[in-house]
């Protein structure tokens, strides 16, 4: 269980976050939404434990995150980034072997077992025909799933995905949603920032809504994502798509 | 892929033989065979032995310190040109010893004074560089730049007040130059633990090629890895210049040498650039004592002409 507690966030002197109650619960799928620049990434970054916040408090399994070592945090929440400049240069297996860092540090033996698991995930996203190609090679998608299996392999209990749909196409956004969905069905945390409401309301069973100037919303999919939440939330009409607009099924 | 780490490992045996056969003086090869066994006349003993040996090896740790440092400054700095002459090392040196040489000190006082301005330089760029909130590799290349352009100033300051019959002396520091090199065995030393310290974090430099924060997440304690590293690599240039005085290039081409080679995880990059730069170097130092024998160039000069179409030629298949 990771639990936010009065939660304040501010970036830039602007306030994103007034005081949040948050509880996220093992087999819980959330999602995340807002508009840009509405504190969805620093809220993710605050909940991973790589920003303190302003005020409040932030528990894992009731104790404080700072209380934590880091390397027991890296067992427990794995977080995956919106921006991230590499310079890695290896093969894509050994980007996505990083995530196995927090399990296994021996410079001498092969991990074998973390092996077969990357191959598991690179196959599930589709990039098994990659794993020995250079990261660099690989397209913006292509990457954003290497990242994905990356941040999969930690196999944490709670899992923060910073827009883990950027640059996927339907396909691979479906899928990507499949395998983040049957992680919180095995009993994982799941908490994604996502500008696909279509997406929130298919796969996510709870929603968390960032307004403007600090106020924020949170319950069931059901109840948040409703015509005149999601208006409000991004300041735009809606309307209810006719024929000629998709989401995968 | 398998066969890089292979040659470079096979290389550091050959090029220190290579250093060891071949001088000024020419031994003849049964002289020489004689002199390696430790037979034979006393005078070629004393060239391979007490001569050659001790030179090689310098010119080993020297190159092996530098390539290390260098290796370290690219994941620390997350850039491809950094090398150990941005911690203002090189120039520190320089300023304290040639300000020892104009003030008349013996040799051990230049010595000192040379590692005194080499530990000034790099203190004062790594404590411009730690901040509150940890280390910011920015600052690490601005204050090195900004260093290295003042102890440049006060170089060229004493190099016109001094009188002509010290400026030989002075070119040392300023070419770089193993010939008045001495004994080895402290730099080895520093190459070894370096090398021990740098391979032990070698799997969390690894992570922190993805950023700092996707680092912390990953579980590594960031800050004191990046003191460890740049820690690392200071001592590592500092040895080397104390060793050889300004050596260019090998810090900055060795670590790209490999990764074009295949080599990227640090535990095989960090040791195979320590065995490559000490290897290059010391083949670099024979050359040096030997093309224009019995005079010498410095071995500075000859990195630099070696060093910058390599350089040059790396940069057309960087990214």
């Amino acid at each position: 269980m990771l639990q936010a507690t009065g939660l304040g966030l501010s970036a830039g002197g602007r306030e994103l976050i007034g005081a949040l109650d948050l509880a996220l619960a093992p087999g819980q799928f959330w999602s995340l939404l807002g508009r840009n620049g509405s504190g969805k990434t620093s809220l993710i970054l605050a909940l991973a434990g790589l920003r303190f916040p302003q005020r409040g408090t932030i528990a894992l399994g009731g104790v404080p995150l700072a209380a934590h070592r880091r390397g027991e945090l890296a067992r427990r929440v794995a977080v995956l980034l919106q921006d991230e400049q590499t310079d890695f240069s290896g093969s894509v297996l050994d980007y996505v072997m990083l995530g196995r860092y927090p399990h296994s540090r021996s410079a001498w033996s092969r991990d074998e077992e973390g092996a077969a698991a990357a191959r598991r995930w690179l196959a599930e996203l589709d990039l098994a025909d990659r794993a020995a190609q250079d990261y660099r090679t690989l397209s913006g998608g292509e990457r954003q799933r290497a990242r994905i299996a990356q941040a999969l392999l930690q196999d944490a209990e709670i899992l923060l995905l910073d827009e883990p749909l950027q640059h996927l196409d339907l396909r691979h956004q479906a899928q990507a949603m499949r395998t983040f969905s049957r992680c919180a069905s095995g009993g994982k945390t799941v908490l994604a920032a996502l500008h696909e409401p279509g997406h929130a309301a298919r796969h996510c069973g709870f929603a968390v809504l960032l307004y403007d100037a600090g106020r924020a919303s949170l319950g069931r999919s059901n109840e948040m994502l409703t015509q005149a939440n999601l208006e409000a939330l991004y300041q735009c009409p809606l309307e209810a798509a006719g024929t000629r607009s998709f989401l995968p099924s | 892929m398998k066969t890089v780490p292979i040659l470079v490992v096979a290389l550091v045996p050959a090029s220190l033989a290579l250093a060891i056969a071949f001088g000024s003086v020419d031994l003849g090869p049964a002289r020489l065979a004689d002199a390696i066994m430790g037979h034979g006349d006393e005078i070629a003993r004393e060239i391979v032995w007490g001569v050659r040996a001790p030179r090689a090896l310098a010119a080993f740790a020297c190159g092996g310190l530098l390539a290390l440092a260098g290796a370290l400054l690219q994941v620390l700095l997350r850039n491809p040109l950094a090398d150990p002459t941005i911690l203002g090392v090189s120039g520190g040196a320089a300023a304290g010893a040639l300000a020892a040489i104009l003030l008349g000190i013996g040799a051990a006082g230049v010595n000192l004074a040379a590692l005194a301005g080499a530990s000034v330089a790099a203190g004062a760029v790594l404590a411009f560089s730690l901040g509150r909130s940890g280390w910011n590799p920015y600052r690490v290349l601005l204050a090195g730049v900004a260093l290295a352009s003042g102890f440049g100033a006060l170089v060229g300051m004493m190099l016109s007040l001094a009188p002509s019959s010290q400026v030989q002396g002075m070119l040392f520091w300023l070419l770089g130059d193993l010939s008045p090199a001495g004994d080895p065995g402290a730099a080895l030393a520093v190459l070894a633990a370096c090398a021990a310290i740098a391979f032990s974090q070698s799997a969390a430099l690894d992570v922190l090629i993805l950023g700092e924060d996707k680092a912390r997440s990953l579980g590594v304690a960031v800050t004191r890895l990046q003191s460890i590293a740049f820690g690392c690599a200071a001592l590592a240039t500092v040895a080397a210049v104390l060793l050889g005085g300004s050596i260019g290039f090998v810090g900055l081409v060795v670590p790209h040498l490999l990764r074009l080679s295949g080599v990227h995880r640090h535990a095989a990059l960090l040791p195979l650039a320590a065995c490559l730069g000490g290897s290059l170097l010391a083949l670099a130092d024979t050359l040096a004592r030997t093309v224009v024998a019995p005079a010498e160039l410095p071995v500075g000069v000859l990195t630099a002409m070696i060093g910058v179409p390599v350089l040059l030629a790396l940069l057309t298949r960087l990214r």
